[in-house]
Order: structure tokens, then sequence, then C-alpha cells
């Protein structure tokens, strides 16, 4: 009986975690597929958003709903501008400079913050309906972790609805499968790619605040989660919802067992468990095999 | 009877349910002039690709000289004297003419391996550079960063690198492509002065230039062989002339 | 046997054409070629008390130029090149710290084969790959690493990792003297030396021509029948033992070894480096690590966020105007001003 709910917590904890990991990543994956640009600075605008959102409850006193909207809102609008003025310039760069024109960012973020807001850590206060005990029947688990878990079910169903019903969605998997035919058909590759841009900026503002419990937040933020961010991409697949959600899922399990059960140097396995999975399959889980 | 310097059987490939090349069986005789024609998306470069390797065939076979070559990868093919260019150019764009030339020609006589003598101590290597870049005119600008010289220019260096390999059979995949009109008569020179035991097989959209150059005509019309003969042959096969036109369909197979 | 010669058989002499000459005089050695290490020994008597400060100094220089070869020569972009630096300072650190070897030269050239067979056989592997793929599964391998020595902390002492090495004195004479570097400093600034002609060597010959031809277009290396992986992966094995070296060396130095030698912050500190003074450039690892370094040691311990901020801005002014860098900026300004009159002069007699 404890063993089940042993391995209920650990399942369920992982899958909040890793729902956080997807949440932030998504948008990651997408602009990654449509513009091959390694935007190593992702994890900074996750990180302007998780404080937009801890910072309007905790000292604008918002409401959780309205925090979580201007979070999405605010980085969405941020990411707007510097895509207009400097990604832009960059798409034809070679990697490398996308590269280290991503870490200059990543490491202006994380001055800018700790000179306006502080080096210290920010907690989220979580709102009362969230923060106590839900009785699943067979356990009861912290109602944030399950309300996560859905919401993140939710928005992977919201996301693949949108890549596979909508007009935009088609046109975004056609860019992604194929930027220059994508063009010749008459797509506004870059139009798109701004509002996906925009879009997966604001998901990771809303991913940073929502899993500010998890990861935590502190002007560390980006560089601390890098790898991680990088390998749900890598490993879900460039462009794919689905595969960025399972991978993140198991990566958030696997890292919670791991960090519990082997607390030094237990994440060794997920990187040989990632170098495995690329050197079999390099564009990733749902990635098709290279012809 | 002509000696076959390169030849193709059953040579195919797919990608995916498209059959880009079909069936293919294909002759280039011992210092051909040979035209590959056909309509855009007809398959030719993809059957350049197979005969350089750098694709593997999904089926059929590759042979020089006689010699099954169908396994063997990119750079023992070029060993054997199997050399091409692009249709968009691949040169190495931030480094002068003379050194684009210079790799190329150290790498045909082994010279690339060498990592503890300096590459400007190997004179045969440079003298050998210069004077075929004296013969395709590009000695005067030797210098030059390639990404500095107009485009004509530049094509003329991408047929100059496959030149300093020392081909016994040479694939130029459109030579001339996107070079005004008033300067493609530079490369075309430099093609017709090529020495003569060199096997030719030419890409090219341009029928003035395929009835200046080739003795020889294939015509590729989705993935196929839909033709051959002399260039007067093919001028007066009608069955090309609707492909040319359009009337006949001849979008690539699907299986 | 070459086509070229036997139809230019009536050509001039073609020797003669400057551009045949630029390329015969490339490898020499120019006079200012020494700056560095005059410069380098000028530092040990002008600043005695930052012998130390100096040490870091050119560990950070041999480790960008080993990231160069890789990165600036054969195009191998990188994210995880602390994984040879950090093989390099455990494989030092542990033969030292058990007793097993402490002799200093030979040490460093046991680092430089450990990280050559880690170097080797991961890029048996990762080198197939390209792009995004290959950046995470270099940054993927390093933390491997990095957990592995995290996790033998029975060996490699872990987190805290292994303090106060003994190193036996070089040549059986010379000390390191724990207080006061300048032995190590010395000892440091040959071994720099060592490495960086054989660099110099390599990058001058046909194959570090060849380097940058797959650097240039990988393309057409393949399509001239050069072997394009076996040439990249012997550059990523040296590469990797130089690196291992740079690692045995700040190791050596600093007389303790921790896991900071196998870090993010240590891979794309060098990456940084390289950037900022120059890659593909040789000497772009020398300015961009005494320009780092210097502003790091003077403005971090003040401002440590303004240094960050600057370092950041820096970094994108860097990726959106100045692509080569420090040495980059130089060249185009000389193309654009002062070289003009000395090209005019030299061109001028020879000139067709």
């Amino acid at each position: 009986m404890n063993a089940v709910a042993d391995i209920a917590g650990i399942v369920l904890g992982g899958l909040a975690a890793g729902t956080v990991l997807f949440i932030v990543s998504v948008g990651l994956s997408v602009t990654m597929g449509l513009m091959g640009f390694v935007n190593l600075a992702h994890g900074a605008f996750a990180m302007f958003g998780g404080y937009l959102i801890v910072l309007a409850m905790n000292r604008a006193q918002y409401g959780f709903a309205a925090a979580l909207a201007l979070g999405f809102f605010g980085t969405a609008a941020l990411s707007v501008v510097l895509e207009r003025f400097l990604y832009r310039r960059l798409y034809r760069a070679g990697e490398l400079d996308q590269v280290l024109f991503t870490i200059g960012l990543i490491f202006i973020f994380i001055a800018g913050i700790t000179i306006v807001i502080g080096p210290e850590h920010q907690t989220l206060q979580l709102p009362a309906a969230l923060s106590g005990q839900l009785n699943l029947g067979f356990i009861a688990y912290r109602t944030y972790s399950i309300f996560l878990i859905v919401i993140g079910f939710l928005i992977a169903l919201g996301i693949w609805l949108t890549f596979e019903r909508t007009r935009i969605g088609g046109q975004i998997r056609a860019t992604v499968d194929n930027r220059r035919m994508a063009e010749s058909l008459g797509i506004d590759v870059d139009r798109l790619f701004t509002i996906t841009f925009a879009f997966g900026s604001g998901m990771a503002g809303l991913g940073g605040g929502l899993g500010a419990e998890f990861l935590g937040l502190d002007p560390q933020y980006p560089l601390e989660y890098l790898v991680y961010f990088l390998i749900v991409v890598s490993v879900g697949g460039l462009g794919s919802v689905i595969g960025v959600y399972y991978a993140a899922l198991i990566l958030g399990v696997l890292n919670f067992a791991l960090t519990l059960y082997l607390p030094k140097g237990g994440t060794i396995f997920i990187y040989a468990l990632t170098i495995l999975m690329l050197l079999a399959r390099p564009r990733g889980l749902s990635g098709r095999k290279e012809q | 009877m002509t000696k076959i310097r390169l030849e193709t059987q059953a040579l195919s490939r797919r990608f995916g349910a498209l059959v880009a090349v079909q069936n293919i069986d294909f002759k280039l005789a011992a210092g051909a002039r040979h035209a590959l024609i056909g309509p855009n998306g007809a398959g030719k470069t993809t059957f350049i690709n197979l005969l350089t390797g750098v694709l593997p065939p999904t089926h059929g076979r590759v042979l020089l000289g006689g010699r099954d070559i169908t396994a063997m990868a990119q750079a023992e093919r070029v060993k054997l004297g199997i050399a091409r260019t692009f249709q968009i150019n691949r040169l190495f764009r931030g480094l002068s003419v003379l050194e684009n030339v210079c790799i190329a020609v150290a790498e045909r006589v082994g010279a690339a391996r060498s990592m503890f003598y300096p590459a400007g101590r190997r004179t045969d290597v440079i003298d050998e550079a210069m004077a075929l870049l004296q013969t395709l005119k590009l000695a005067e600008v030797a210098r030059h960063r390639v990404s500095e010289l107009p485009y004509g220019r530049q094509r003329l260096v991408e047929l100059a690198i496959s030149i300093a390999l020392s081909p016994k059979v040479l694939l130029l995949d459109e030579p001339a492509a996107g070079v005004p009109s008033a300067e493609s008569h530079i490369i075309l020179d430099a093609i017709e002065r090529l020495p003569e035991d060199i096997a030719i097989l030419i890409i090219e959209h341009d029928m003035d230039v395929v009835f200046r150059f080739a003795s020889r005509v294939t015509v590729m019309v989705g993935g196929a062989l839909f033709a051959e003969g002399t260039p007067r042959e093919i001028e007066s096969n009608m069955q090309v002339r609707d492909v040319y036109l359009g009337q006949a369909p001849y979008r690539a197979a699907h299986v | 046997m070459s086509v070229a010669v036997s139809r230019a058989g009536d050509a001039a002499a073609p020797i003669a054409n400057p551009a045949a000459r630029a390329l015969m005089r490339r490898h020499r050695l120019r006079w200012w070629e020494a700056l560095p290490w005059l410069a380098g020994i000028a530092f040990y008597f002008a600043f005695p008390d930052y012998l130390s400060f100096g040490c870091d100094l050119i560990v950070t220089i041999l480790f960008a130029l080993s990231l160069d070869l890789a990165l600036g020569y054969a195009g191998i972009i990188t994210l995880g090149h602390a994984a040879f630096f950090g093989t390099g300072a455990y494989a030092v650190g542990m033969l030292a710290s058990y007793n097993v070897w402490t002799e200093p030269i030979t040490a460093l050239l046991l680092a430089a084969l450990a990280a050559a067979v880690i170097g080797f056989l991961s890029g048996l592997v990762l080198l197939r790959t390209a792009g995004l793929t290959l950046l995470m599964l270099t940054l993927c391998t390093m933390a491997l690493l990095e957990q592995a020595a995290n996790m033998g902390h029975a060996y490699t002492g872990g987190f805290d990792g292994l303090p106060s090495l003994p190193i036996a004195p070089v040549f059986g004479v010379f000390e390191f003297n724990p207080l006061y570097a300048d032995t190590q400093y010395l000892f440091a600034l040959g071994v720099l030396f060592a490495c960086f002609v054989f660099v110099r060597t390599l990058v001058y010959s046909p194959f570090g021509q060849s380097l940058t031809g797959i650097r240039e277009n990988i393309l057409r290396m393949h399509a001239i029948g050069s072997p394009v992986r076996r040439r990249v992966l012997v550059c990523y094995t040296i590469s990797a033992a130089l690196a291992g070296i740079a690692g045995g060396l700040w190791a050596q130095t600093n007389a303790y070894v921790n896991l900071s030698a196998l870090g993010l912050d240590r891979a794309a500190t060098v990456l940084i480096v390289l950037i900022l003074g120059g890659y593909g450039r040789l000497y772009g690892a020398f300015i961009g690590a005494v320009i780092y370094l210097a502003l790091e040691h003077f403005l971090a311990q003040i401002y440590p966020t303004a240094w960050q901020l600057g370092l950041g801005l820096l970094l994108v002014l860097i990726a959106l105007f100045a692509r080569g860098g420090i040495l980059g900026l130089g060249e185009a300004l000389w193309r654009r001003y002062g070289g003009k009159l000395s090209q005019r002069r030299r061109d001028g007699p020879t000139a067709p």
C-alpha cells in the first residue's frame, strides 16, 4: 500500500514538473522548427514571465488568473519587440552567431533582473483553492500539482488541435516541413514567425510563473534550466507538440525519481539517455526518419 | 566500337512514393560530349547524385570502366576519376580563388593529409593550380576572395575546382546557369577547350548550347529515359518537342 | 599527368603571380608574432604580484586555442568543450592526489591522452550529426562527465574536488610554490608556447587548409574526394587533447581540481573568449583571453552585475555587428583605411 502511494507520488510530482517543462519548452520547439533559430534565451522569457506573475501577485495584489494573463501577454509583448528589432537580423546568420547572441541576451536578462528586482529567490503565493491536498481515492496529493497536470494536458490538446485543424496551424506545419516550399506557396513566413514567437514566449512566461513552485525563480533561472529545455526540445523533435509533451513528461518523472533516490549525480542517466536517444533518432521522438 | 567509360544498369531511386530516377540504362563513351536534357523535375540532378555517390540508388548499378562502383563512397569515386560541378555554386567563399583550386589539387595529389609541412612549400600544388587558373583566364583574379567575384567568374571557379581533380568523367550540372548571356560564352569556351579524352556529361537547358557542344543527347522525362540520339535526331523528334512545349504529361511517376 | 599543366606549357611562370607568392609566404613568421611571447616574459617581471592571474590567463588562452582548432578551423560548433578540459584536469588531479604520477610534463601528456581518447570516442559518434543535435550531444556529453565526476566522489572528491595536489618539481629542479606562482607561470608559458607552435604548424599545413575547406563548404569537400569525416574526427581529437593539456595545466597551477572544470560555465566562457577575440584566426584566443580576463578580474570583483550586463551587451553587439570579433574588426578597419596604401605599394610593380 505504501509502495503504491510512493510510486503514485513520484509519478504525479514528476508529471507536474514535466508539465511545467512542456509549457515552457513548447514555444521553443515550434520557433526553432520554423526558423532553425537556436534560441538559448528562451528560458529568459520564462524567467521574465515568472517575475511578472509573482510580483503582480505579491506586490500589486493581482489575483492568480489575472497575474497569469499579465505574465503571458507581457512576455509575448516583450518578445515581439526583441524579435522585430534583434532576432530578425540573425535569421540568416550561422548557428554560432545565434548561440552567441542568445547567450548575450541571457546575461542581460540576468543582470537586468538582479539590478531591478534583486538577486533573492521569489516565492509564488498560491491561492487558497489550490494550496491544499486533493483526495484522489487511492492517494491524497497536492491540489496544485493536479491542477498543473490538468492545465498542461488542456494546453497540449489545444495547441495540437490548433496545429491540426486550423489554417494557421497548417501553415506552421508546412513551413516547418519545408520553408522554401511554404514561401513559394505564398505563406507569409515572417508574419507567421512573429506570431508563433510571441505565442511561444508568452507560454514560456506562463510556464515560468506556474512552475515557480517547482523550478524556483531567481535571476539564474535561464542558465540553470537551459539544458533541460534543450533536452525536451531536441528529444521531442523540432516543431512537434506531441513529441515535446511526451519528452517533457518523461523527463519530469525521470528527474523527480532520480533526484529522490540518487541525489548525487543521478541525473547522469538523463544525459546518457538523451545521448542514446539522439544518436538513434537525431530528429527526436516524433521526427521522421531521415531518408 | 567506342569504349564505354561510365555505364548505369537499371538505375533507380525513390524518395518515399516518388520515383525520382526510374530504371535508367545509360552509357557514356570515352571522350564523349554528351548532353542530358529534360524539363524541370525530370530527375537529372538526382541522376548525377547517383553517379557521384551522394545518394545510394534504391536499385541498379553504376559501372566505371566496367568496374562496379555502386557501393563506393563519393570520395573513392572521385579518386577513380568522377568529378562534378554543382548547379548552385558550392565554393569556399571566404578563400581566394587560388586557394579554392589549391584545396582541390592538394586533395588529388594526396598532399592534404600532411599535417606538419607548410602548405606554402608545396609549390607543385600551387604551380599546378596557378597554371590551371591561367588556362581559364582567372590568373588575374587569383588573389581575390571568391565572394567578391562577379557571378560568371564564380561559375568559372566552380569549373576550375572540378578540372583540378583531373577527372576521366566530368559531370557538369548546368554550368552556365544564372550567368548573364554576355558572359556565358566564357564558360562554354572553357568547356570546349577541355582535353578531348575526358568524357563529359552536361546538363543544360539552353538548346543552342546543347547543339553547339554535344554530339549526343539524352532526354529524361519523369525520371526515365525518354529519347537518345544525335542532336539532329532529337531536334526532329516530335515527342521531345511535345514534352518541351508542355503538351505531354511528364510529372514524376507515382507508385 | 595533370590536365592543367599540360595545357599551360607556354604560359608565363605562374609563381610570379602575387596570389601564389602570398600563399607561399603565408606560413612564414612575421615580426609581430614575437610580441605575445615578449609580453608574456615582460609580464613576469612587471607584475610579480599577478602571476597566478597570469597562469589563469595562459590556461584560458590555451583552452581557447584548442577550441579554435575545432570551431574556427573545422567549423564544429560545440557547447561542450569543457568536457576535455575537465578530463585533462581530473587526469592530472587524480594521478597526483593518489601519488601515482606527479611529474608535471609527463602528467600533461597523460592528460592529453585521456582527453584525446574521450574526444575520439565521442567524436566517432557525435560528429555524424550537425546543427542543434550536435550542439545538444556535445552539451550532454559534458554534463554526463560532470555527473560522473560528481557520482564518483570516492575518487574525484565529488563536489568539493581534490585539494592540495602534490606536483613534482619541473625537470626535478624547479619547485611549484603554492604561495608564489613564479615557477608555475614560466612553466605554463612554456607549455603554451609548445602547444602554439604545434597548432600554428598544423593550421598552415595542407591538412589545416583542408579543414578550412570543410568549414567553408563541406559539400564541396565531399565532392572533391576529401575524407571529410576522418579529417574532422582527427581535428576534434587533437583539439580535445589540447583542451586536456589546458585542463591539466589548470589543475597543476592551482594545485586543485573540482567540478567547475567540467561545467557549462567554463564551456560558455571559452566560447565567448574565442569569439570575442575572433575565431579561425590563431591569435583570436590571445586577444580574447587577455581582454576578457582583464575586464573580469577588475570589473567582476567590484561590480559583478554590471560586468554581466556589459558582457551580455558586448556579445549581442558582436553577434549583430562584428562577427569576426576584435581581430576581425581590426582587419576590416585595416582593409578600409590602413591597408589601402601599403597594398598599393605592394601590388604596384608586379600588377599585370
